[in-house]
C-alpha cells in the first residue's frame, strides 16, 4: 500500500519535472533548460514537493484543531528553530562583518553561514556554562515541592509559570538542570580533552623527536590500544572503576574523565606523532639542534607552533568524540554521577515521557531538550571544524 | 600474485597477534578488580569454607597466568566459562561444582545473532544509500542539493545515537503509530515481523554510518575529476553522469570500500547505545547489563567478541584496498 502510494508520487513528480522542463524551454528557451536533464527537473519538483509538505505541516501545527494540532507540535519547533538558527547565524556573521578589526572581518567575509552559526553556538554554550549559578533559578540538586509539572508554564496545560520548562520525576527544575549540564557535561568534556591533548601530545612529539626505540614501544602499545572498540573499551575499565570508587561516586566521575582521557590520547598521539614527524625533517629544526638547543626548547618553540592548525581541527574534532562518549556513559548509567545533573543522565531519566508526545507534546520534550542540548554543540563544532578543514586544505573543485 | 599473497598472509598473522595481544590486555584490565570476586559475591559474612568453594567453583585459586591460558583456550574453543550472576545463585544452593551454571556461551549466542541481524539490515540499508548519495552529490556538487546534503549528513554524524534514536521513535512511534518501539524479539519469530521490529534501530545505525561512507565516497570521486581521463572522457562528450559512473567511480572504489568496511566496523560498536535504547536483545546490552552488575566473565567475553569483530573489519578493510590497488594486483 505504501509502496503504491511511493510510486505514483513519484510518477506525478517525475511527470511534473518533464512538464516543467517542457515548459521551460516553450516560453523561455533559455539554454539552461534545454540542457537540463530530467533527473534534475525532478530534483526541482521533489524539493518543490517537500517544502509544500513543510509548509503545509506547519500551517496544520498553529490553525488546525486541537484535536490533530498537537501532532505537529515538534514539526513547528523543529521549522522554525531552523530558520532561527539560519536567521542566528545570518545576523552573527553580517555582526561580523562590520564590527572589528579588518582582520576579524576578512575572516568573517569568507565564512559560510554554518560556520558562523557553528562559532555563535560555542560563544553561547562557553557563556552558560561559565555563568551556570548565576543563570540557573534553582540548585541543580535542589528538590522542590512539585514534582512532574509540565514544560511551557501554561497552567491550563498542567504548568507553572515558575518553571518555564517543568519539573522532573522527583521535582527538580528541568531548566536549572539543563544549565548546570552545560557546566558539568562541557566543562568534564572540556577538562577530559585537554588532558588527552597533554598527554597524547607530549608523548607524540617526544615520539616524533626522539624516536628509536620509545617510538617503537609507544607505537606498538598505542596500535593496541586503538585494536579495541573506544567505547567498549571505556565501558569495560569504568566497570572496574566502578568497583574501585565503592560508593564514593565523584570518584567515579574522576576516574571516567582520567579514563576517556587515556583512551582518546592515543588517537592524539597518532596526530601529533605524524604531524612532527613531518616537521623533525625541516631544516630549521636541524639548526635549532646544531646551536644545541634542549628537547623542550625543540618541542614547544619549534615544533608546536608549527603544528598548531592540524592539532587545532582535531582538538575540536576530539572534543566533539569525547562529549558523546561521556553523554553515551551517562546515558548508559555509568558516567557522570548524581547528584551533578548532566544531560546524558537527564536523557536516560526522562526517556519516558516521550510517549505521550501525540496528545502532551510539552510534556514529552524534556528529553529531546537535553538530547538536542548535546546534538546542537556538536553540530557547531563540526560545522566550524569542517570550514576550517577545507579552508585549510584549499581544496576548491 | 605472490606479493599480494604475502602482504595478505603479513596482515593476516599481525591481526592475530594483535587480537592475541588485546586479550591479554583485557584480561589484564579486569584482573585488576579489587578484593576478591568470591568474598565480594558473598558478602562479609562468608564463612572462609564458603569463599574457598567458590574459588574452587570459578578457578580463581590458580595463578593468574594458568588462568589466562583457561580462559583464552577456552574461548577459542567458544566456551566462556560461566556466568558470575548465575554462580552466584548454585554456590548458595549447595549444589556441586560446576553443574547448575549457565554458560557465558549460552548467554551470547542467541543475543549474537540478533546482533548480527541488526547490523546486517542496517549495512543493507545503509551501503546502496549511501554510495547512491555520495554519487548524486559528487555529480551535483557545490549546488543547493549538495549543500543540504551536506549539512544534514554532518548534523547526522555530529548528534548522540540517542538523539536520533528518539527523534525516529518520537516520528515513527509515538506521534505516527507505523512501527514498534520496542524491540522485543525472541524466538519463533516470523521474519517479516522480526524485520519490522528490528526496522526502527536499524534506521537508527544507518543515519550515523549513512552520513561519513556518502561523505567518503563524495571526496573519493571529487579527488578523481580533476585527473586527464576524466577531461578526456569530458571532452568526449559523455553525459556527467556517465562520467562518474563509468569512468570516476570504479578507480575510486578502493577508499569507497575501505570506508564501507570501517563503518561497518563502526556499527558493531555503535550498536551499543541503539540496543539499550530500542531494549533491542542483542550482545551491546547484554554487555551493558554485565558492566553495571560486574558480571566479570561476561563483560570479558563480550569485550573479546567486540574486539574480534572489530579487528576482523579493519583488516578486511585493510586487505580489500590491497586487493583493489591494480599497482600490487598486476605487478610488472
Amino acid at each position: 500500500m505504501i509502496l503504491a502510494y511511493l510510486l505514483i508520487g513519484f510518477l506525478g513528480l517525475l511527470f511534473l519535472g518533464w512538464a516543467l522542463r517542457a515548459a521551460g524551454r516553450g516560453l523561455i528557451g533559455s539554454p539552461y533548460f534545454r540542457d537540463m536533464g530530467l533527473s534534475v527537473a525532478f530534483g526541482y519538483m521533489l524539493a518543490v514537493a517537500l517544502v509544500a509538505l513543510l509548509a503545509w505541516g506547519y500551517w496544520l501545527s498553529r490553525f488546525a484543531p486541537p484535536e490533530i494540532a498537537p501532532r505537529y507540535f515538534f514539526l513547528r519547533i523543529a521549522i522554525e528553530g531552523l530558520v532561527l538558527f539560519a536567521l542566528a547565524g545570518w545576523l552573527f556573521r553580517a555582526l561580523g562583518r562590520t564590527l572589528g578589526t579588518a582582520g576579524s572581518r576578512k575572516v568573517f567575509r569568507a565564512m559560510p553561514v554554518t560556520a558562523a552559526f557553528g562559532i555563535l553556538v560555542i560563544l553561547l554554550y562557553a557563556i552558560v556554562a561559565i555563568f551556570a549559578p548565576l543563570l540557573a533559578p534553582y540548585g541543580q540538586d535542589q528538590v522542590l515541592a512539585t514534582a512532574n509539572v509540565v514544560p511551557g508554564g501554561d497552567p491550563a496545560l498542567g504548568g507553572n509559570p515558575d518553571f518555564p520548562l517543568g519539573t522532573d520525576q522527583i521535582g527538580r527544575d528541568i531548566l536549572s538542570r539543563l544549565i548546570f549540564g552545560a557546566q558539568n557535561t562541557v566543562g568534564f568534556a572540556f577538562v577530559t580533552t585537554c588532558l588527552a591533548f597533554l598527554l597524547g601530545g607530549t608523548l607524540g612529539f617526544l615520539a616524533a623527536v626522539l624516536g628509536g626505540w620509545l617510538d617503537q614501544l609507544l607505537s606498538r602499545f598505542v596500535d593496541v590500544l586503538m585494536a579495541i572498540p573506544s567505547l567498549i573499551f571505556a565501558l569495560l575499565l569504568m566497570a572496574i572503576a566502578s568497583a574501585w570508587a565503592g560508593s564514593e561516586r565523584w570518584l567515579l566521575t574522576l576516574y571516567m574523565v582520567v579514563i576517556i582521557a587515556v583512551i582518546d590520547s592515543t588517537r592524539v598521539y597518532r596526530l601529533s606523532r605524524a604531524v612532527g614527524q613531518n616537521i623533525v625533517v625541516m631544516d630549521y629544526i636541524e639548526a635549532a639542534k646544531l646551536r644545541g638547543e634542549g628537547l623542550g626548547y625543540l618541542i614547544f618553540k619549534e615544533i608546536l607552533p608549527n603544528a598548531y592548525a592540524p592539532l587545532l581541527a582535531e582538538f575540536g574534532l576530539r572534543f566533539c568524540f569525547v562529549f558523546l562518549t561521556i553523554a553515551a556513559l551517562s546515558f548508559l548509567g555509568v558516567g557522570i554521577q548524581p547528584p551533578l545533573a548532566d544531560w546524558g543522565t537527564m536523557v536516560r531519566d526522562l526517556a519516558a515521557f516521550i510517549n505521550y508526545a501525540a496528545f502532551a507534546p510539552q510534556a514529552a520534550s524534556p528529553p529531546l531538550l537535553a538530547a538536542g542540548a548535546i546534538a546542537l554543540l556538536t553540530v557547531a563544532v563540526n560545522f566550524v571544524v569542517d570550514w576550517m578543514l577545507y579552508s585549510s586544505s584549499g581544496l576548491k573543485e | 600474485m605472490g606479493t599480494v599473497a604475502k602482504i595478505i598472509a603479513q596482515r593476516l598473522g599481525l591481526g592475530i597477534l594483535t587480537l592475541f595481544i588485546v586479550s591479554i590486555v583485557i584480561f589484564t584490565a579486569v584482573n585488576m578488580l579489587p578484593g576478591d570476586f568470591a568474598e565480594s559475591i558473598l558478602g562479609q559474612g562468608a564463612t572462609p569454607e564458603a569463599v574457598a568453594a567458590i574459588r574452587r567453583d570459578l578457578g580463581l585459586d590458580q595463578s593468574p597466568v594458568s588462568r589466562y591460558f583457561d580462559w583464552l583456550g577456552g574461548a577459542v574453543r567458544g566456551d566462556f566459562g560461566s556466568s558470575f550472576a548465575q554462580a552466584n545463585f548454585a554456590s548458595f544452593t549447595g549444589s556441586d561444582s560446576g553443574s547448575g551454571l549457565t554458560s557465558v556461551a549460552q548467554q551470547i549466542a542467541p543475543r549474537f545473532a540478533n546482533t548480527m541481524f541488526l547490523a546486517s539490515v542496517a549495512a543493507i540499508i545503509a551501503v546502496p544509500l549511501s554510495l547512491t548519495l555520495g554519487v548524486l552529490a559528487a555529480l551535483f556538487r557545490n549546488s543547493v542539493f549538495d549543500r543540504v546534503v551536506n549539512i544534514a549528513t554532518l548534523s547526522s554524524i555530529s548528534s548522540p545515537e540517542f538523539f536520533l534514536a528518539y527523534v525516529l521513535i518520537l516520528v515513527f512511534a509515538v506521534l505516527n503509530p507505523w512501527l514498534p518501539s520496542l524491540s522485543n524479539i525472541y524466538e519463533g519469530m516470523s521474519f517479516p515481523e522480526r524485520l519490522e521490529k528490528t526496522l526502527l534501530p536499524a534506521l537508527t545505525l544507518t543515519l550515523v554510518v549513512t552520513a561519513h561512507m556518502m561523505r567518503m565516497t563524495r571526496a573519493a570521486i571529487i579527488n578523481l575529476l580533476a585527473s586527464p581521463y576524466i577531461e578526456m572522457a569530458r571532452l568526449k562528450g559523455l553525459s556527467p553522469m556517465r562520467v562518474i559512473l563509468r569512468h570516476a567511480l570504479p578507480n575510486a572504489l578502493a577508499p569507497i570500500v575501505n570506508v564501507v568496511a570501517l563503518n561497518l566496523a563502526y556499527l558493531i560498536t555503535g550498536v551499543v547505545v541503539v540496543e539499550v535504547v530500542f531494549v533491542y536483545p542483542g550482545i551491546g546490552q547484554l554487555f551493558v547489563d554485565s558492566v553495571k552488575i560486574r558480571d566479570i566473565p561476561v563483560v570479558q567475553a563480550c569485550c573479546l567478541i567486540f574486539a574480534a569483530a572489530y579487528i576482523l573489519l579493519n583488516l578486511t578493510a585493510d586487505i580489500l584496498s590491497i586487493l583493489s590497488n591494480p599497482r600490487l594486483r598486476h605487478p610488472r
